[in-house]
């Protein structure tokens, strides 16, 4: 039918190579989150409750992050930045993008999130005579937390799998190191295969422990 | 002994409050009737600081509610509140509901606060509610648990902001006996309400508010038998 004929050896001889990868993409995939929630968070109370500068600039940054292609926002921070003389690693370039992408589709989600949790919760924490910030920590964000857990956990995903635009700007995470080997042998088609293994593999097993600590964590 | 001298409160251009004076001794009970938006429910939230006031003064046990140098957490400890819609914590057992405030406001150990909790919520009939999550409550179970919420504190008075309007029909009851009980038990109390069978029955004070104007104040035998304002009528005729 065809005459391709599979060569599975060497990619089974680089398959260390490739895990060590895909625990680069992991960990800049979990970095880029961490930051993005803490950036994200702080966008999205921006845009609740101030104006002015602050409010346009969340605002421009959430616009920008949702609105152009993820590839766009790193090819920025790798030869946009690059043109001004200012040199990132491979590394910093995909942190960079991934961060800035990932703040502003979470920003929206925390968005979502406070605007669901009523005013009237906070009212009743305040007059048992907590705190504003009381009112938040204890009340508000607890349950802010339970609504955008899923999306959250979404993000994540589509971190991992956005982090392979990596190997565009030359990072050699898990696919910029398939992309590396397959050039070197030819075995496209088995590399990528494989790696795309690797990818469903990562992403379902993020995906089960967030089921996971969903079940522990959310009773209600 | 609450103390409201000239109170004004406006929303933008409304004019909520149109001046009201009003002395609410200790161990009192002072029900406040009147139609929907009079202005019943925000005299509630002017005077535990909830809302702003414009002109005039709030003063519970002495102290300026909406003065500058007030500790108003300090000050809300004293007065419980119940909410028309019941407001209780979704992310916390009735237990911890009930426990938050002791311990991150009043700096009570856990266990000591879970002990309190325990007891306020067997007050009011929960006993053996404690470890359920709000959302498997009825309405009138989760108002009861918003009263042992606001006893907790070991308020010294108790707002109730329609706390029986949102639900149905024959959970109304339950929440009744408890604001009896607490009644019963000297506990001073204001209680917004559309219930004027417990108007009747169990306050010592009835004041009637009819478009941001206290029309009239006294004892329940002469709001419900010998009203003397002709909007009191009117109202009462309406309603029963």
């Amino acid at each position: 039918m065809f005459d391709y004929n599979f060569h599975w050896r060497p990619v089974m001889k680089s398959l260390p190579d490739l895990i060590d990868a895909a625990l680069l993409t992991l960990q800049v995939a979990v970095l880029s989150m961490a930051i993005g929630i803490i950036i994200g968070l702080c966008l999205a109370l921006i845009r609740l409750h101030m104006k002015g500068p602050l409010y346009w600039f969340a605002t421009s940054w959430v616009e920008v992050a949702r609105n152009t292609p993820a590839l766009f926002q790193l090819f920025f921070f790798g030869f946009g930045l690059g043109a001004f003389g200012l040199h990132l690693s491979p590394y910093l370039i995909v942190l960079a993008g991934l961060t800035f992408n990932c703040a502003g589709y979470l920003a929206e989600n925390f968005r979502g999130g406070f605007q669901a949790i009523p005013e009237t919760q906070i009212r009743a924490s305040r007059s048992l005579g907590m705190t504003a910030w009381q009112a938040y920590t204890r009340v508000v964000i607890p349950q802010v937390f339970r609504i955008v857990y899923h999306p959250v956990t979404n993000q994540m995903v589509w971190a991992v799998l956005m982090s392979s635009l990596g190997m565009l700007v030359g990072f050699r995470e898990l696919s910029g190191e398939t992309q590396f080997f397959a050039s070197r042998t030819f075995r496209i088609f088995e590399y990528f295969a494989v790696t795309a293994v690797i990818y469903y593999v990562i992403v379902k097993i993020i995906l089960g422990a967030s089921r996971l600590m969903a079940a522990r964590l959310f009773r209600y | 002994m609450i103390e409201i001298r000239d109170l004004h409160k406006y929303f933008g251009a409304l004019h909520v409050l149109k001046g009201i004076d009003l002395e609410v001794q200790k161990g009192e009970v002072l029900s406040v009737i009147g139609a929907s938006g009079s202005g019943k429910s925000t005299l509630l939230y002017c005077i535990n600081g909830l809302e702003v006031i414009q002109q005039g003064s709030v003063a519970v046990d002495e102290t300026d509610v909406h003065a500058k140098g007030t500790d108003i957490n300090k000050l809300r400890q004293k007065l419980g509140m119940v909410f028309q819609q019941w407001n209780s914590f979704p992310h916390l057992t009735a237990l911890e509901n009930v426990a938050l405030a002791p311990k991150i406001v009043k700096g009570k150990s856990r266990a000591e606060a879970r002990e309190i909790a325990a007891k306020q919520l067997a007050h009011v009939g929960l006993g053996e509610k404690l470890d359920v999550y709000p959302s498997a409550l009825s309405g009138g179970q989760q108002q009861r648990l918003a009263i042992a919420r606001a006893l907790a504190m070991e308020p010294e008075y108790m707002l109730f902001d329609e706390a029986t309007s949102a639900l149905d029909p024959e959970l109304v009851g339950e929440v009744l006996d408890t604001m009896r009980l607490l009644a019963e038990e000297g506990m001073t109390m204001i209680c917004v309400t559309h219930e004027m069978g417990f108007a009747r029955d169990v306050s010592d004070r009835v004041a009637f508010f009819h478009q941001g104007v206290m029309e009239e104040i006294g004892p329940p035998e002469q709001i419900f038998g010998n009203a003397k304002s002709e909007h009191t009528r009117k109202f009462l005729a309406n309603v029963r």
